[in-house]
């Protein structure tokens, strides 16, 4: 399984170097990194807080997945918690495939999973006070395309 | 039984506590809430609302009636924010 949950950052072009590495039979490699976004410059914190144990379970279920459901010849996810800054990474995935449609595909479902369904809490805090980021119903909404049957 | 019952996000601010063993004979979830609130009005602060609140039972995401037999962890959350 290639996934890690971290406090530290990654470096995203050294980690996608190395899931390359070697290996001649990959056509395309598509990756996501989500990012600490303060637009209105009004942030004086963020936080994530996470499930140990439940995160990884969670990881796993959600790589398989998408193993068994996309032609993939790799999928890194890397996911951070505690304390960071604005503009800071909080989290990539990677997909690699022969094909670019497996690799986009794969990389969209693993990232509307990611965001309803492991276990990760964000908490901003404002000059108005500190508060937990609500879930948005179009990320439960976006978990319905992928459902069969 | 005694569980493990776990608190994250504002459900752990609300409780006061991350996690704590908890001595009960509650057949399913929705019970195992039931007698939380009857404990202290925090409990009943933080599960007013039970729309706002995800389960898990030994870490995989249940509902509310879900069943305890054989469990050994509970815990309870917000929707979950990743990515």
């Amino acid at each position: 399984m290639a996934f890690r949950v971290q406090r530290e950052d990654f470096d995203l072009g050294a980690e996608l170097a190395a899931l390359r590495a070697g290996r001649d039979d990959i056509g395309a490699l598509v990756s996501f990194t989500g990012l600490v976004r303060d637009p209105d410059g009004t942030l004086r914190g963020f936080e994530l807080e996470h499930y140990p144990g439940m995160t990884e379970k969670a990881l796993a279920a959600i790589e398989s997945e998408a193993l068994a459901r996309w032609p993939l010849q790799a999928i890194l996810i890397i996911h951070r918690h505690g304390p960071l800054a604005s503009g800071e990474q909080i989290m990539m995935v990677a997909t690699a495939s022969a094909h670019r449609a497996a690799a986009f595909e794969a990389a969209e479902f693993l990232m509307d999973y990611l965001k309803s369904r492991a276990p990760f809490w964000k908490k901003e805090t404002t000059a108005a006070g500190a508060s937990w980021v609500d879930a948005r119903e179009e990320d439960e909404g976006a978990l319905a395309r992928w459902s069969r049957g | 039984m005694t569980l493990d019952v776990l608190y994250f996000a504002w459900l752990r601010e609300r409780v006061g506590l991350p996690s704590e063993s908890v001595e009960t004979e509650a057949a399913t979830v929705a019970e195992l809430v039931d007698e939380l609130r009857l404990r202290e009005p925090r409990y009943a602060a933080a599960f007013a609302d039970m729309a706002a609140v995800r389960v898990a039972v030994d870490q995989e995401l249940r509902d509310l009636g879900a069943p305890l037999a054989g469990a050994r962890e509970v815990a309870f959350f917000p929707p979950m924010t990743g990515g």
